[in-house]
């Protein structure tokens, strides 16, 4: 049985909202670039939807994790090393934070400028245009930017695996549930935000990507549990109100595994969705503070 | 540049006067927490941004008749930030507050910290703590203040048992080495030195001598005393992989068709 003896760092709800707006914002970019390069032409329009909502999600990601730190207007130190003498960059590979921040940074410049390009064309299809489909190069930035999404997606699991707290640093499944989560959450968000735009063919598509992802995300969920239960560190996670959020957590996952299984669209979209993302935050939720009592 | 120095820790003379505790918030104007009351005599419970050193009390002995030679002790153990030669806190700090001193010691600069925190889940003695009134991380600083005007730091110098000794590693090393010697000698078996090899994080600086095996002290023993970053390749990996497969998944399942009502986008 592992042994752990860390203190806990008082990460709690700018963190948890950051980790979920996280998996959103990444999710929806990989989302929008996939429907941009693999969808109908009828899909470009649900693509910009993708684009324009990641954008606010990752200010929103700045500022959780901004006002989390104990002294917020020094969240540059971050990136400069401020100690006396030294200056430069802070970039340590070995350290997820420290990555996380500059993916977070790059991520934001990439989701910016598709957020523009998605706003201007959005203007030009309002106003009638014809031919609204992406330059070539577009899609080469968006496959960039989904390769940032889906880092900013995973890294905040892997920030909390590379620690000694219990729990955390028990699974290397971390990180990956959080991506599947992230997929599964944006995948509902986007159903949901673009009932408006899809056609049956593409709520269709979308839910069975939901039902995937939330097959992906069950696995995680086995795995985290596994190497929990190898560590002997269930106990951590399963205490007090915590095993109740987690049954929460797999009954929020048989809405879009159901709507895998079926052939016919699943009923109740809107509450479906709503399903899924409270479960990806419950999830979040239970996996941040029932390591830290 | 001066010799690397660090604490030895003796818990076999240490009787719990909590003089160290005194000094080190004297010195190092630390407020403290409001005294927490329990059963036994430790009011301070553990080490945190307000208690730099904090005596542990393993006061669970059990009842029961004691008969000369078969007595039974509590132990007591002044512990402090062990100033890791593989620091953890170190390994993870993204803001590089966290440095290695010029006495070889692991100092946090509080203008460098922006009290991110990363460093409290990543240490393995649950040392550090985050201070609200200077929103950055703090721990004990060895007196890098004192050590700087040639003066011993400040629980060291209080200590009236000499538990906590100061000096020169090496010094502290031969010192360690005879007492541990000596304790063996009058048939203390369980006597063992703590940090003074590089099998716990490459050596502490701060290191200690312990009646009995290091987690009835609440410290990692040699199995469990390990980096953050083993994680960084086996997370990555796993993260890296459902990304693969949920990008895979996503493909497949948002990929338009003529039967899903049009050409693909890309195609067009």
């Amino acid at each position: 049985m592992t042994e752990h003896f860390a203190a806990a760092p008082g990460w709690e709800w700018w963190i948890t909202l950051y980790f979920f707006s996280a998996g959103l914002a990444g999710g929806l970019y990989v989302l929008a670039t996939i429907f941009r390069l693999r969808g109908t032409v009828r899909d470009e329009s649900l693509a910009r939807m993708g684009f324009i909502w990641a954008f606010p999600l990752v200010v929103l990601c700045g500022i959780f994790l901004t006002v989390d730190l104990g002294k917020p207007l020094d969240f540059w130190h971050m990136m400069i090393n401020t100690t006396p003498g030294a200056g430069g960059l802070n970039w340590k590979p070995w350290s997820p934070i420290s990555i996380g921040t500059w993916a977070l940074l790059l991520f934001s410049i990439f989701s910016f400028v598709a957020f523009v390009f998605a706003s201007m064309v959005e203007r030009r299809a309002r106003a009638g245009e014809a031919d609204l489909s992406p330059p070539g190069f577009a899609k080469v930035f968006n496959v960039i930017g989904s390769a940032l999404g889906l880092f900013l997606a995973s890294y905040t699991g892997v920030v909390l695996s590379v620690s000694n707290q219990w729990v955390w640093s028990d699974s290397w499944a971390i990180g990956a549930l959080f991506v599947a989560s992230g997929l599964s959450a944006s995948a509902a968000l986007m159903a949901w935000l673009g009932r408006s735009r899809a056609d049956a063919s593409t709520e269709a598509r979308l839910q069975r990507a939901d039902g995937y992802f939330a097959l992906l995300e069950l696995v995680a969920l086995v795995l985290f549990f596994v190497t929990l239960a190898m560590a002997g560190a269930l106990g951590h996670t399963l205490h007090g109100i915590y095993w109740v959020l987690w049954i929460l957590v797999v009954l929020s996952l048989i809405p879009p595994l159901r709507a895998l299984g079926a052939r016919a669209q699943a009923a109740g979209g809107a509450l479906s969705a709503l399903v899924v993302i409270a479960g990806v935050l419950l999830m979040r939720i239970a996996v941040i503070f029932s390591a830290q009592y | 540049m001066p010799e690397p120095v660090g604490f030895f820790t003796d818990s076999s003379v240490c009787i719990g006067c909590k003089a160290c505790e005194v000094a080190c918030k004297e010195w190092n104007q630390l407020e403290g927490n409001t005294p927490s009351w329990g059963d036994g005599f430790d009011n301070t419970k553990q080490l945190d941004a307000e208690n730099w050193r904090h005596v542990k009390f393993i006061d669970n002995v059990p009842q029961g008749e004691m008969l000369t030679g078969n007595g039974a002790a509590w132990l007591m153990m002044s512990d402090v930030c062990k100033h890791c030669k593989n620091a953890a806190c170190m390994e993870v700090c993204p803001t590089n507050a966290i440095v290695r001193t010029e006495y070889d010691t692991v100092y946090i600069q509080p203008s460098v910290c922006n009290g991110c925190r990363d460093c409290i889940s990543a240490c393995p003695f649950g040392v550090i703590g985050f201070s609200a009134k200077t929103g950055a991380a703090q721990k004990c600083t060895l007196c890098y203040d004192r050590l700087q005007a040639n003066m011993q730091p400040a629980c060291a110098k209080v200590c009236p048992t000499q538990s906590i000794q100061f000096g020169s590693l090496s010094d502290l090393h031969a010192k360690a080495d005879a007492r541990l010697a000596a304790l063996h000698a009058q048939g203390n078996d369980k006597a063992q030195l703590y940090g003074r090899d590089d099998s716990i994080y490459g050596g502490l600086n701060s290191f200690f001598l312990l009646m009995d095996k290091p987690e009835v002290y609440g410290l990692p023993n040699k199995e469990n005393a390990v980096l953050p970053s083993r994680n960084n390749f086996k997370s990555y990996l796993a993260a890296f992989v459902a990304a693969a497969i949920g990008v895979f998944a996503g493909v497949k399942a948002l990929s338009g068709t003529p039967e899903s009502g049009g050409s693909a986008a890309g195609s067009a």
